[in-house]
């Protein structure tokens, strides 16, 4: 118990001293995980767009392959990328392994099937309502699939959200591509890892307590968007 | 600013043995009738008779699995919607000519589709879907058609927060802000009280009154007495009858619309 206070106490003078230390690892870790949300979303926002408004040969087949994918083991993604970009590698010569251009990688593979499966889900609802009357207006689908982005942008914070809470709770992938290499790598998850291996509590904790003070805070701003949203009812 | 006074009108339409099934059930078959007057025409029937599923065929917005549909269309000169193509190939409809009936009709359902965004943008939409994307060409029809609508005020309110009776005029006016050769109703006051069905039915009128062919679906025989010039009954996905509205009311000549005006109970094979 003491232990553990004494930990949470030298927690909280890191953050307020603001180490730094500790505030390259947050840095890093938005930058890593800010990119990965976003590249994600540029793929994952269309794709299930797309999914929501088309009907093809082959659709069931893609859309049970994306949920599938949801659930990708994260050491197993990090280890596919790893041999991808090892030396022995098809993409070693770019010399990427080891950077925090793998660990976004990793991470982008890892949230964009759960953008696009959830968006392809959140859409369709609104598809289902808006279907008839957008094309009587005579609305194509690349059109309509843009008008459903736009109408589901409430719900859609949501899917993003799940797809960040992936990312800023991953750990398996990012430390095999990373290597967590210290003013490198090291991001909260791999150095909170690491410290509570080393047995270094304080800077772990303190790591823990920014990590989800993080995560409440948008989470609330998700909260009061989508309130405010279901007032105007625009949700 | 843009002029829509001239505009494509309606000369006939022409349905010819038009089917549609799924699986074994054949819901509407081997329906034929024409259309060569302008004014308000009824669909009218018990349910299931097919009505909503005809008006979705006459639209484009279901492929038939057979027979043929032909709309005639006087073409304008000036105006902002495309005159259509003659659409007498079932089978190829498609998106695009989904798109270029679209522009010469336009349709109103049973419950408004509104987009989760403000009147306003309800109506821009609608617009800039038509290709009118500049700010001062929108303007003047967009304030014709909150003052069609009754909606001035509330502009800017979320269109999901109208009432029932206020969404049903927003859907008419977003369908008639350009003045479309047909409109298409889908029963759009069967959940609407009377002073707001009299608001929509004022609209209808007077949508007719400047030229656009009504094709409306009603269960209502008042309001079939009110609006329609002419009437067409179907039973069981065919056609009973088709006649003048208050000669087909007073006098039907089949026996499931003498059932239908005398309020015997039909029930749809």
């Amino acid at each position: 118990m003491t232990d553990l206070s004494e930990a949470f106490l030298t927690a909280i003078r890191l953050m307020t001293s603001a180490d730094r230390d500790l505030i390259e690892i947050v840095l890093l870790s938005f930058k890593v995980n800010g990119l990965a949300v976003f590249i994600a979303c540029l793929i994952g926002l269309s794709t299930g767009a797309l999914l929501a408004v088309y009907r093809f040969k082959g659709r069931t087949t893609i859309l049970v392959c994306i949920n599938a994918l949801m659930g990708l083991p994260p050491v197993v993604v990090g280890l596919m990328v790893y041999m991808t970009l090892s030396n022995a590698g098809p993409l070693g010569v770019l010399g990427l392994l080891y950077t925090p251009t793998a660990m976004i990688i990793a991470q982008t593979i890892l949230i964009t099937p759960i953008i696009a499966a959830l968006t392809r889900q959140s859409l369709e609802l609104i598809y289902r309502e808006y279907k008839e009357q957008l094309t009587s207006l005579g609305v194509g689908g690349i059109a309509m699939a843009k008008t459903l982005l736009w109408d589901g942008r409430y719900q859609l914070t949501t899917v993003i959200l799940a797809g960040f809470g992936r990312a800023v709770a991953e750990v398996g992938a990012v430390m095999i591509v990373g290597g967590n290499i210290n003013h490198l790598t090291r991001i909260m998850t791999t150095a909170i890892a690491l410290e509570t291996s080393k047995g270094d509590l304080a800077l772990a904790m303190a790591l823990g307590i920014i990590l989800i003070t993080i995560a409440f805070i948008i989470n609330a701003l998700v909260y009061a968007i989508n309130s405010a949203a279901e007032h105007r009812a625009y949700a | 600013m843009l002029d829509v006074s001239n505009r494509p009108g309606f000369k006939s339409l022409t349905v010819e043995n038009l089917s549609y099934n799924i699986n074994e059930s054949m819901l509407i078959d081997q329906l034929s009738f024409t259309i060569k007057s302008p004014g308000i025409t009824a669909i009218m029937g018990p349910n299931g008779a097919g009505k909503s599923l005809t008006l979705r065929l006459l639209h484009g917005l279901i492929k038939p699995k057979g027979g043929r549909i032909t709309w005639q269309i006087n073409e304008g000169t000036t105006s902002p919607t495309t005159p259509p193509r003659a659409h007498n190939k079932p089978e190829t409809y498609d998106e695009k000519q989904n798109k270029a009936l679209a522009t010469s009709q336009a349709m109103v359902f049973q419950k408004p589709v509104l987009l989760r965004r403000s009147v306003i943008d309800n109506l821009r939409y609608a617009l800039k879907v038509k290709g009118i994307k500049d700010r001062a060409a929108q303007q003047p029809l967009l304030n014709a058609a909150l003052k069609m609508a009754n909606l001035q005020d509330r502009q800017k309110s979320p269109a999901r927060r109208l009432s029932g009776g206020e969404q049903q005029r927003l859907a008419m006016a977003r369908a008639l802000m350009l003045r479309p050769a047909i409109l298409l109703l889908d029963e759009p006051t069967s959940s609407l009280d009377p002073a707001s069905t009299a608001a929509v039915e004022a609209l209808i009128s007077k949508a007719s009154n400047d030229g656009t062919k009504v094709i409306l679906i009603s269960h209502d025989i008042g309001q079939a007495k009110r609006l329609a010039d002419d009437i067409i009954f179907l039973n069981d996905g065919k056609l009973a009858e088709q006649a003048p509205a208050i000669e087909l009311i007073n006098t039907p000549q089949s026996r499931p619309a003498q059932q239908y005006f005398t309020g015997q109970l039909v029930l749809a094979s």
